[in-house]
C-alpha cells in the first residue's frame, strides 16, 4: 500500500474486496474451450465458491471469458457485448484460439489472431484446452489484479 | 419398455391439439390479424447451445419459422485436411466434434485404415471401443445434462458432470489429456490402457448404473419434465429417413437404425446390445421427449457394452499398441468413403487420395448438421417457450455444424 493515496485507502480496500469476490461472468461459450469453462463451473471444481457466477446478460456481469476460437464472423458481436457491459469488466481470454489463433494460425483464413486485437485483454490462459484448475488460476490472477487496483491511478474506469 | 415406466403413468395435459394453438391462416379467418414479427435468437443467448443464431418469425407467442444461420464457429477442417498429413489431421479431428472427440478420432482412424488395409491389432480394437463407448456415456451425460438446463432442471446437470469428470480421470490416465485426446492414430494408439484403468472402469460401471436410475427419476419421470417436451416437435419417421436425420434423432421416431449393429465397423459384432428406439409410451413417438428417451436407454447400452469388454478383454496380450502403425503413412490412390456411429448419429469421412502423404480432399458428413437442417420442419406451430426444448432434444455441436 506504499504507493497508495492515503485519503482513499480503506474505502479502495472495502471496494476492491467487494468486486474481486462477486466476478460474475457473462455466460458465452465459443467453442471446446466453452465445455472446460462448463465443466468448471459444474459440481467438481465448481468455480462458484470464488464469487462467478454465470449470468445471462452483459449488463449483469462484471467478466466476459473469451473461451475458444473466436472468428470473423463472431468478432463483431463479441466487441458488441463487450460495450454493452457496465464498468468496471475484466476479459479473461481463455485458450490458445484467442489468445493468438492457437492451431488455426496457420490455415485459418478466418480465424481472428488473437482477441486482443479487439477488446482488451487482462489475464491470458495457456493451453488447448486449458484444464479447469488453469482457468482457477487465471481467475485467481485476475483477482489480485483487482485487489491492487486504486482511484489515485485513475484504475477504475 | 422398463418396469419403471409402466408404475408411472403420468397424464399429459399437454395434448398437440393445446399446443398447437393456431396456424396463422386460422388467426387470419377467425378476423383476428396479427403481424408477424421477427426476432433474433443468439448466438450469445445463454441457451442456444453454441454459437448458433436462429431467425425467429413470430406469431404473437406461435412460432411460424425458424432460420438457422450458421457459421459462427467454421473452422475450415478441410481446408485443413488438405494441407496437413494423415496423422495430423488427428487433432483437428478432435476439435469438430469435441464433446465426443474419440468417437471422431475412431470414424477417421477407420476410414483411413480400410482405405491403406492396415490390420489392427485385437487388442488395440478392444480399447478403441471401450473409449468409444465411454466418451458416448460422457457425451450423453453432457447432453442429458444440458437438456435438463434448457427445461429448467439444475440439478440433473450437476449430477451428470459428476460422473463425466470420473470418464475423464480414465482418458487423462491413460493419455495425459482430459478432452481432446489425439489418442487413436492411424493403426494403433499413443498409448497403451494405463493397469488401473480396467479398475476404475469397473468401479465406474457400478457407480453409473445408480446414477442412470437417479437422473430418470429425477428428470425423465419428472412431471414437469414429461409436460415441457413430450408431443413437441414431432418428427415423423419419413422425414426424418428423407432429411438424412441418424442417431437419436432417427431413433426417437422408431427407426431402428445403428451403424454399430447395421454396418458393423471395428469389433462391434462380438458384443451383444439392443438398438434402442422411441415409443409411444411416454408422449408421442418421435417428439423431444422420445430423443431425450433414447438417449438414456443408449446410456444403459453402453454400459452393457462395457461390461462385455471388461470380461472379454485379453489381459494377458502384451502386443505393443504402436506396433501396426505404418512408419511411411501413404494411402493409395482411389477414394473411400467410411462411416462409424458417434453419439450424434452417422459421421461419415469421405476422403479422396492421390497418392501423396495428404489427402486430396477430405469431405465430413455431419450428423450435427443433417439434424440441425430439420428444426424448422418440427418446430412451426409451436410456442416459442417449446423451441428451446426443441432445439436441445436435437443435441447439436457447433463445431461439428461449422466444421
Amino acid at each position: 500500500m506504499e504507493s497508495g493515496n492515503i485519503l482513499v485507502t480503506s474505502t479502495e480496500t472495502l471496494f476492491n474486496w467487494a468486486r474481486l469476490s462477486s466476478l460474475w461472468q457473462m455466460s458465452f461459450g465459443l467453442a471446446c474451450c466453452a465445455i472446460e469453462m462448463f465443466a468448471a463451473s459444474a459440481s467438481h471444481y465448481d468455480m462458484m465458491r470464488f464469487g462467478v457466477i454465470p449470468r445471462p446478460s452483459p449488463r449483469q456481469s462484471d467478466i466476459i471469458i473469451v473461451s475458444g476460437t473466436v472468428t470473423l464472423k463472431m468478432a463483431t458481436r463479441i466487441k458488441m457485448l463487450y460495450e454493452q457491459m457496465a464498468d468496471p469488466k475484466y476479459v479473461i481470454s481463455m485458450g490458445n484460439c484467442s489468445n493468438c489463433g492457437g492451431p488455426y494460425w496457420e490455415h485459418g483464413y478466418h480465424v481472428l489472431k488473437g482477441v486482443d486485437r479487439i477488446i482488451p485483454v487482462d489475464v491470458y490462459i495457456p493451453g488447448c484446452p486449458p484444464r479447469p484448475e488453469a482457468l482457477l488460476e487465471g481467475l485467481m490472477k485476475l483477482q489480485e489484479k483487482v485487489r491492487e487496483q486504486s482511484f489515485a491511478k485513475n484504475e477504475y474506469a | 419398455m422398463p418396469e419403471i415406466l409402466e408404475r408411472r403413468t403420468i397424464k399429459h395435459s399437454t395434448l398437440a391439439t393445446t399446443t398447437h394453438v393456431h396456424a396463422p391462416e386460422e388467426v387470419e379467418r377467425g378476423r383476428l390479424r396479427t403481424e408477424e414479427m421477427v426476432l433474433n435468437m443468439g448466438p450469445q443467448h445463454p441457451s442456444t447451445h453454441g454459437v448458433l443464431r436462429l431467425e425467429v418469425v413470430l406469431d404473437g407467442e406461435i412460432v411460424v419459422d425458424v432460420i438457422p444461420h450458421i457459421g459462427y464457429l467454421h473452422r475450415c477442417f478441410e481446408k485443413h485436411a488438405e494441407a496437413l498429413t494423415y496423422p495430423q489431421i488427428i487433432p483437428y479431428v478432435d476439435r469438430m466434434d469435441y464433446i465426443s472427440a474419440m468417437s471422431g478420432e475412431h470414424g477417421y482412424v477407420t476410414a483411413v485404415e480400410r482405405m491403406m488395409n492396415v490390420e489392427v491389432p485385437e487388442k488395440v480394437e478392444y480399447i478403441r471401443v471401450l473409449f468409444a463407448e465411454l466418451q458416448r456415456i460422457a457425451s450423453h451425460l453432457i447432453a442429458i445434462g444440458t437438456y435438463g438446463l434448457d427445461a429448467g432442471a439444475f440439478t440433473p446437470f450437476l449430477y451428470c458432470l459428476r460422473d463425466r469428470e470420473s470418464i475423464l480421470e480414465m482418458f487423462e490416465k491413460t493419455c495425459g489429456a482430459r478432452f481432446l485426446y489425439n489418442y487413436m492414430w492411424v493403426g494403433g494408439l499413443s498409448h497403451d490402457l494405463h493397469p488401473d484403468v480396467l479398475g476404475m472402469c469397473r468401479a465406474f460401471v457400478k457407480v453409473n448404473r445408480e446414477t442412470h436410475t437417479e437422473v430418470n427419476n429425477l428428470l425423465t419421470f419428472n412431471h414437469i419434465f414429461v409436460e415441457r417436451t413430450a408431443n413437441i416437435g414431432i418428427l415423423d419417421p419419413l422425414v426424418a429417413v428423407n432429411c438424412g436425420a441418424s442417431g437419436p434423432m432417427l431413433r426417437g421416431c422408431g427407426v431402428k437404425w445403428d451403424i454399430r449393429k447395421n454396418d458393423p465397423y471395428s469389433i462391434y459384432d462380438r458384443f451383444d446390445f439392443d438398438v434402442a428406439v422411441g415409443s409411444n409410451d411416454l408422449g408421442t413417438l418421435g417428439d423431444a421427449f422420445n430423443r431425450h428417451w433414447v438417449r438414456m436407454l443408449e446410456w444403459e447400452q453402453s454400459l452393457n457394452i462395457i461390461e462385455q469388454i471388461l470380461e472379454q478383454y485379453p489381459r494377458n496380450d502384451m502386443t505393443d499398441v504402436q506396433s501396426a502403425i505404418p512408419r511411411r503413412l501413404k494411402a493409395p490412390a482411389g477414394e473411400i468413403y467410411s462411416r462409424t456411429e458417434t453419439p450424434r448419429g452417422e459421421l461419415g469421412y469421405y476422403i479422396v487420395s492421390r497418392g501423396d502423404v495428404k489427402p486430396w480432399r477430405v469431405k465430413v458428413r455431419s450428423p450435427a448438421f443433417s439434424n440441425l437442417s430439420i428444426l424448422p420442419l418440427i418446430s412451426r406451430g409451436y410456442l416459442i417457450a417449446d423451441l428451446v426444448v426443441i432445439l436441445g432434444s436435437i443435441d447439436i455441436v457447433l463445431g461439428e455444424v461449422d466444421r
